[in-house]
């Protein structure tokens, strides 16, 4: 063939060998397809290790041990009602993920404000939906601007226990 | 002994003495599984109890450092508001991060509805997260294998590896994936990944109070809430779309997509 075919198809080859050699330093060794092949799970392997890897926050054990990491340790101190009224609620959903406590941080920020109430306490009209089966109030009409645990024990929020 | 006999039986004796000792073994099916697990997540969410407190977007916000004030979210509850005539609203505001405390509903420019009461004739909530795909639009599209189908069933992304072309946000055709506001690269429900590998329940199932959203292994057909899967009736998000979803909803209406 003549030179003038050689010349640039010399300089194809050497862009593509190059674009191959960056390619084999660059792309991770554990590079390769899952259990769901090519199209799905083509990866780097080792960032599943890497998801694996985080530290959760919130330490509660699961919905059949509600409450087991915290009464570990506050069983003696505090007692809470039963399953049909705020003993479902997780511990960590008004007291903050625990994370390292009581080493870090030692003390929890607990919130208490009227909106965390609110969430499940607001009245809407619902009448198809769960909703209806929660006690609840107008925000605006119900002593507005006052704090619901000035009256209420989130603990035991029985009214007759008031 | 006649010659037929003797070959018969010097057959016999050389296939008996050929099967190996382990081969006569009984094998335990349960033995087996337990040193090699077999696992693949599902989710089942049941529409009836959701109260939409938004308990479970505040514990997966804080748990997988999605930025609270941020109007994105891995998981979200969206609110079915269905009149007496025949008009329907849907609102999800600033995806339930603080709960439905407001009667009126969200309708973005147009502003805050008024509903008369009265006038209400269905309204329910329905909690949404990624459905984790068994054949997932988003994965396919990768243009550099950083989302990806783990071995037990949840789509992941690969952060470091990710060039945030934002293809997978566009494929998705549940809105599950957003750009994450710090990182930079696509966010989504891993159903807590780091959570469930160690036995733990994900975030928002461990906030619910109601129960309503609940985590499975789905080839464990002795876990109660598989059962459910298998025995009741359940559905799954815009099935046209062939992704299969790994999440299934308990009295899922039409009008939730």
């Amino acid at each position: 063939m003549k030179n003038h075919v050689w010349r640039p198809l010399f300089v194809v080859i050497a862009i593509v060998a190059g674009i191959l050699t960056f390619r084999f330093f660059y792309v991770p060794n554990d590079f390769g397809s899952g259990k769901y092949g090519f199209m799905y799970s083509y990866h780097r392997a080792s960032n599943v290790g890497e998801w694996k890897a985080i530290e959760p926050k919130y330490r509660d054990t699961g919905r059949q041990h509600l409450h087991e990491y915290c009464l570990d340790c506050h069983a003696g101190t505090i007692s809470i009602r039963s399953e049909d009224m705020h003993g479902m609620i997780s511990c960590e959903n008004c007291h903050g993920p625990a994370l390292d406590h009581p080493n870090e941080p030692q003390k929890l920020l607990i919130d208490r404000s009227r909106d965390l109430c609110l969430r499940c306490h607001t009245h809407l009209p619902y009448t198809t939906s769960e909703r209806k089966r929660i006690p609840g109030i107008n925000p605006q009409e119900h002593n507005p601007g006052m704090s619901c645990v000035d009256c209420h024990d989130p603990h035991n929020p029985r009214l007759e226990d008031m | 002994m006649k010659r037929r006999d003797f070959l018969k039986n010097s057959i016999m004796v050389i296939a008996g003495a050929s099967v190996p000792l382990s081969a006569l073994q009984m094998v335990d099916p349960k033995e087996i599984l337990a040193q090699n697990p077999d696992i693949h997540w599902a989710f089942l969410i049941d529409t009836h109890t959701c109260v939409g407190c938004g308990f479970c977007v505040k514990a997966c916000k804080i748990e997988n450092d999605v930025p609270l004030e941020a109007n994105v979210s891995r998981t979200w509850v969206e609110r079915y508001v269905f009149t007496k005539d025949d008009r329907r609203y849907i609102d999800s505001p600033n995806a339930a991060l603080h709960g439905y405390t407001d009667p009126r509903i969200d309708q973005g420019i147009a502003g805050m509805v008024d509903i008369d009461p009265e006038n209400v004739g269905k309204a329910f909530f329905v909690p949404k997260l990624c459905n984790q795909c068994l054949t997932p639009p988003c994965t396919q599209v990768c243009p550099v294998g950083a989302t990806y189908k783990t071995d037990d069933g949840v789509v992941l992304v690969d952060k470091k590896w990710c060039i945030g072309c934002g293809y997978c946000v566009m494929a998705c055709p549940y809105a599950a994936r957003f750009f994450h506001p710090v990182t930079h690269v696509p966010d989504k429900c891993t159903f807590c990944y780091h959570r469930i590998h160690q036995g733990l329940e994900t975030a928002c199932v461990n906030a619910c109070p109601f129960e309503a959203r609940k985590l499975c292994n789905i080839r464990d057909v002795n876990d109660p809430v598989t059962r459910i899967i298998m025995t009741d009736r359940v559905g799954i998000l815009k099935d046209e779309f062939g992704t299969r979803p790994q999440a299934f909803y308990i009295g899922l209406a039409t009008e939730v997509r």
